[in-house]
């Protein structure tokens, strides 16, 4: 084990005072310094982003463009989602496989005029780089964007505040992106988050954030949200988090992220890793990321072992803690194929008891997104 | 007439005749931020000073309660069971985690006085 870094080595992020001005509780996370909670604290804080909107500095995300005519048809080596059928305006979700389909991040993929945007695990931002740089054609120009920040707006009110200050935004429905201007400088906004709620992530230069993010925080519907509030929110909505619910030793199929993978891209299976990906499908898995729902108040961490009631083992929790919106503890984890309908009953093997618990389907809380064009029709 | 000491592990124990009173510090649980369980012992344990009696869990975290001083566990608080958050409103008071009746004298030598515990807390700030 590598000794963890230094505090003084930590990078931070250009909101750092703000946090601190805030009563953000600095964490070390992914070699950055970043707020866990504020004072508020992490229910608090949960609560009020299901119920108005939260502002999260998530500028440790690392963010890079990919230029050039070729640059879609480049990408598609190393993603199985169709990044050639993505349109200017519109965003997608894929992973970066390794070559036997395990994956070696997710990211978020915009397609904006003359380029693609990417937005990649803060963890990973480094090796996904070299990733790139080793398999693009010397035709698509990385350009990596450490300068900017990344701040996300979430919530069911994060609609109406984003549109006072940036009023083209109101028209956008999820996976929308554009570019825009503040305060005269050009920012990529997208209608996506990592909360289940309607929102927002909007990638800005570093020198506009603290004013543009003191502006957002001058509406009283606006609270700071920590890292901490980050993960139960994302862990309600059923999202995977890379290195725990998603990795190397997991392909997107057994992770349930087939839906990221277009059927051109299927059939074709011209991507790093798509030989196990197409026998996934094909084959079947043999185990499955499910929800999972413990009986009693106890919560189940990462890695708890999940067996039947025989004491089998079917697998293991990937990311587990407590709902502050059911009140309740959840968790998400990979058990056999045969034991992943909703209903099954399991137990968790918690400090040598085994807790009895089920199946149930993701997310424990409905998504929110704003599906409909806002302007138009409803579905 | 009693006596509270505090231990290393962020533990305070109140000494009165025989029963020893074990919660958590204000400084754990602001440290642990939001709690959202509680695993209490079993009434009747014998439990000897250091082993894991109970176990507190924030959202972020699974943290374990040693035992401070030995003895047989006497009582233990439904009310932080039924509502953990107790454990952060009121960590020295209401917050309180189980009573252990001692048998014979206690070695309190372990333990750190109130103003012991402060300088404590100042030195691993």
């Amino acid at each position: 084990m590598e000794p963890p870094p230094k505090p003084d080595a930590l990078k931070l992020t250009r909101l750092d005072a703000l946090h601190r001005a805030c009563g953000g509780r600095m964490v070390p996370f992914a070699g950055w310094s970043m707020p866990v909670q504020y004072t508020g604290g992490i229910i608090a804080e949960h609560l009020h982003c299901r119920a108005k909107a939260g502002l999260f500095d998530v500028s440790h995300m690392g963010q890079l463009s990919l230029a050039g005519e070729n640059a879609g048809q480049a990408l598609e080596a190393l993603v199985p989602a169709d990044i050639i059928g993505l349109p200017i305006g519109r965003q997608r979700y894929s992973q970066f496989l390794n070559a036997e389909g395990g994956i070696i991040d997710d990211l978020m993929i915009s397609r904006l005029p003359g380029r693609l945007f990417l937005v990649v695990n803060a963890a990973n931002a480094a090796a996904d780089l070299a990733h790139l740089r080793q398999h693009l054609p010397a035709d698509v120009e990385i350009v990596p964007h450490p300068e900017r920040v990344l701040l996300a707006l979430q919530g069911p009110l994060a609609g109406e505040v984003l549109a006072r200050l940036v009023p083209e935004t109101a028209a956008m429905k999820f996976m929308d992106v554009i570019e825009a201007q503040i305060s005269g400088q050009q920012v990529v906004i997208s209608r996506s988050g990592y909360t289940g709620e309607d929102g927002f992530e909007i990638s800005l230069p570093g020198e506009i954030a603290e004013q543009f993010a003191e502006d957002l925080l001058k509406d009283p519907a606006v609270e700071l949200i920590g890292l901490g509030a980050r993960d139960t929110l994302r862990l309600e909505g059923g999202l995977c988090l890379h290195g725990q619910d998603i990795g190397p030793a997991h392909n997107p199929i057994e992770a349930g992220l087939a839906w990221s993978i277009q059927k051109r891209r299927r059939l074709a299976g011209d991507f790093l890793g798509a030989e196990k990906v197409r026998s996934e499908l094909l084959a079947g898995v043999s185990r499955r990321r499910v929800g999972i729902k413990p009986e009693g108040r106890a919560p189940a961490r990462a890695h708890t072992p999940i067996v039947n009631e025989h004491g089998e083992n079917l697998g293991e929790i990937s990311s587990g803690g407590f709902s502050p919106t059911l009140n309740a503890p959840i968790a998400m984890g990979y058990v056999q194929a045969g034991f992943a309908a909703p209903g099954t009953k399991v137990f968790l093997q918690v400090r040598g008891q085994n807790l009895p618990a089920q199946v149930v389907p993701l997310p424990f809380v409905p998504h929110q997104y704003r599906i409909s064009d806002p302007n138009g029709a409803q579905p | 007439m009693s006596q509270t000491f505090y231990s290393r592990d962020h533990e305070w124990v109140r000494i009165e005749d025989d029963i020893a009173t074990v919660g958590i510090t204000a400084h754990a649980a602001e440290a642990l931020g939001d709690l959202v369980f509680v695993e209490l012992p079993e009434v009747g344990r014998d439990v000897v000073a250091g082993e894991t009696v109970a176990v507190v869990e924030s959202v972020k975290a699974a943290s374990d309660v040693f035992a401070p001083v030995p003895g047989i566990v006497m009582q233990t608080n439904v009310a932080l069971a039924d509502d953990p958050s107790l454990g952060n409103s009121e960590p020295e008071a209401g917050g309180w985690l189980f009573k252990l009746r001692m048998d014979g004298e206690a070695d309190f030598s372990e333990l750190m006085d109130a103003a012991g515990y402060q300088a404590f807390l100042g030195e691993t700030a």
